[in-house]
């Protein structure tokens, strides 16, 4: 699953349960995706960090990361959007 | 009749109006509560208003619409809207909707507010800040309440209240939604002159960079002791195993409290109405209009009014749950299995609900965002054992269910109880699977906020719950009293001939119509007198049982009625008969409310028709099927 552009840059679902890592970019399906739009509104924009809490029971789906104070839902393909960089 | 059915829930906004306080003045200014989800906003919402709000819908969707009015310490009178949570005002669910239309002046019903009252968690400024500097795009005069301070001290966040007010261009207060006095300060600035609308920012600026600037420069943390306390916490309850093992275990308490703490609150109830009948008939004369109060209205009323222990105690639980933030844990450990049936753990919330009753879980659909979701959820709920199903459940598994034990531990009796409710859940998520078939495709999101844990307020649980006591028992008073009243009439009239022999219902329009059903329903095992008990059944699932009473006219008083009934019912229908009636009531749709509810939901008389044909004609088949294989196995 994980796209490796180079050292340290993956996609949100590829981070394993407790790693911290900070945005990058999130990725337009199309132009007008309204997951990514809606990742964006709820704070998922660059410069800020990402930590994995937990995996879902069942095939490790959904994810629960925190952003800030904040804990979401999601699942694999919607975090697949989100680029990181892992510090 | 759909609509009459719900019409304690739907006014007219021009009408909407506290009952018990004089009318607001048309003058009186028109404020809007505005805030992201879990931002206490509801709660905050009570403190304000009190008892003195009204809860309806949106004229043509069925999101919650609340007003209230407030009084400010000086006498001013301010009509108050609490708007649907939202993080966006590029709404993705209905809900979010009716805010974007409300606040942009769009809503066909609804004028535009002359006040925001914009709500952000004091603890998550980060995420609800970015909401609140886009409705400051607006040009509305806008008040910024910082909810839940008491929290915010606890964490030790330090916020410069006047210089975010300066930024912000707009008043600034602090609140504490979940405690007596804890909005004072807003209402106190309901005394002050509106306040000039905030200067909007320029447009196309980076609302999370503002965000950032603003923090940067007026939020100050002391220390942070508290902030993980979450963290911990999630890894107990969205734990691989623990998770699931935990919720269970709150599943399987949940509903065991149900039925166990329910009991003598509804035998007490049931002996009171009992005594109300008993007394009421000797006070009158007897004749028809004894028989119409007696029978109709308080024995009709009584069966109905004896459900309401075991649904505030449903209802208790999953306030509690929600209040606390588990839920959404639940609906995130669920997402998987959800997804196996083509749905996402966001209608795990509303289908849990269906199981006290499918009215609030269909209309806890609303925050479904993706609408085929929303729709196949709804389909569903009505197969959720809900609790009108038990009596007629309980009574028929005491009748020809044998109290042997199974493998030394269970009782029989029980586990054809617990199988009915599996075989609920797995045929909902059968039909679920071949709705959703073939549009796997499409994407529908889980995407949601995991809020975090609080203590359950008791004031908020306490006021839930008295609400929803007061929705369900003016249900009964009006339409449940009003159908019984019917099915009495068309039992007792025409009155036999005289002379004539058998009982009086076999003349009656009801007994005649029972034994034209049984063209239908002799295959599937049912005799007429079931045929004429599914008739005020249709209305409520639970009348089956007395209706049953009635046709085989045992005894006066419900309670009897049911103990006697059994050994009646033993003697006169075969196990197959018993068995079919049983897979009868797991599919059909035999809940009047519950389709005016999928109605108003789906706002589509279509949908409605859908979910009866397909739920009447798998009861049929399920019990067609299960009576032919009894009768082939000698049950017959």
């Amino acid at each position: 699953m994980a796209v490796s552009d180079d050292a340290g840059v993956v996609l949100l679902d590829a981070l394993p349960r407790g790693a911290i890592a900070v945005i990058e970019s999130v990725d337009f399906r199309t132009a007008d995706d309204p997951v990514a739009r809606r990742l964006v509104e709820l704070g998922f924009v660059p410069g800020e960090t990402v930590q994995m809490i937990a995996h879902g029971p069942f095939g490790a789906d959904p994810l629960a990361v925190r952003l800030g104070g904040t804990r979401f839902a999601l699942r694999r393909a919607e975090a697949a959007r989100v680029r990181v960089e892992r510090s | 009749m759909a609509d009459t059915l719900l019409a304690e829930r739907v006014v007219d906004p021009a009408v909407a109006r506290p009952d018990e306080a004089p009318p607001a003045p048309p003058s009186a200014l028109r404020a809007a509560l505005v805030g992201n989800p879990n931002c206490g906003k509801t709660a905050l919402f009570n403190l304000l208003t009190g008892s003195r709000q009204k809860v309806a819908n949106y004229a043509g969707v069925t999101v919650e619409r609340k007003e209230g009015r407030v009084v400010s310490p000086e006498g001013r009178v301010i009509r108050l809207l609490d708007l649907p949570g939202a993080y966006s005002l590029d709404a993705t669910s209905p809900d979010e909707a009716v805010t974007r239309d409300v606040v942009l002046g769009r809503h066909r019903s609804e004028p535009r507010p002359e006040l925001l009252v914009c709500v952000v968690d004091a603890t998550n400024l980060r995420l609800h800040l970015r909401f609140a500097l886009e409705l400051r795009q607006l040009g509305l005069p806008m008040l910024l309440v910082l909810n839940m301070m008491d929290e915010a001290e606890r964490q030790g966040l330090v916020i410069d209240m006047p210089g975010l007010s300066a930024a912000l261009t707009m008043p600034v207060v602090g609140a504490v939604g979940v405690r007596r006095g804890g909005a004072d300060a807003l209402r106190d600035s309901f005394d002050r002159p509106l306040p000039p609308a905030p200067l909007p920012l320029p447009d196309g600026i980076d609302l999370h960079a503002e965000v950032r600037r603003l923090l940067a420069a007026h939020l100050r943390r002391t220390d942070g002791t508290r902030q993980h306390v979450g963290d911990r916490l999630d890894r107990v309850f969205l734990h691989p195993v623990l998770g699931p093992a935990i919720l269970l275990a709150v599943l399987f308490v949940m509903f065991q409290t149900v039925f166990s703490w329910a009991q003598p609150a509804m035998d007490g109830l049931q002996a009171a109405m009992n005594q109300l009948g008993a007394l009421v008939g000797q006070l009158l004369p007897d004749g028809i209009l004894r028989s119409l109060i007696v029978d109709a209205v308080i024995a009709g009323a009584g069966t109905v009014v004896v459900y309401l222990p075991q649904i505030l105690i449903l209802f208790l639980w999953i306030l509690a749950l929600e209040e606390s933030g588990y839920l959404p844990r639940a609906a995130f450990l669920l997402d998987r299995i959800m997804a196996s049936c083509g749905l996402s753990g966001r209608s795990f919330i509303p289908l849990l609900s269906s199981f006290a009753c499918a009215i609030p879980g269909i209309m806890a659909t609303r925050t479904i965002t993706n609408p085929r979701d929303r729709l196949v959820t709804i389909l569903i709920a009505p197969l959720m054992t809900c609790s009108a199903r038990l009596p007629v459940y309980t009574l028929l598994i005491a009748a020809f269910i044998p109290a042997h034990r199974v493998l030394g531990i269970f009782g029989l009796q029980g586990l054809v109880l617990f199988g009915l409710y599996a075989f609920a859940i797995v045929s909902g998520m059968v039909l679920a699977k071949l709705m959703t078939r073939g549009r796997a495709a499409e994407e529908h999101p889980l995407l949601m906020e995991l809020p975090s844990y609080r203590r359950p307020a008791l004031r908020n649980i306490g006021f839930g719950l008295w609400q929803r006591a007061t929705m369900f028992l003016s249900r009964v008073g009006t339409i449940i009293v009003t159908l019984n009243v019917l099915l009495w009439a068309l039992s007792t009239f025409p009155a036999p001939p005289p002379g004539a022999a058998g009982p009086a219902i076999d003349y009656s329009f009801a007994g005649r119509i029972g034994h034209a059903m049984m063209l239908v329903f002799a295959p599937i095992g049912f005799n007429w007198q079931i045929c004429v008990s599914l008739i005020p059944g249709l209305a409520a699932r639970e009348v089956a049982v007395s209706a049953l009473a009635t046709v085989y006219a045992v005894g006066a008083s419900e309670d009897d009625a049911a103990a006697k009934l059994a050994p009646l019912l033993s003697a006169q229908w075969s196990m197959a008969t018993a068995l079919s009636l049983l897979a009868w009531y797991v599919f059909a749709p035999q809940c009047l409310s519950t389709l005016a509810v999928i109605r108003r939901e789906t706002g589509s008389v279509r949908w409605v028709l859908v979910t009866a044909a397909y739920l009447f004609g798998l009861a049929y088949l399920a019990s067609l099927a299960t009576y032919q294989i009894a009768v082939a196995l000698g049950g017959g």
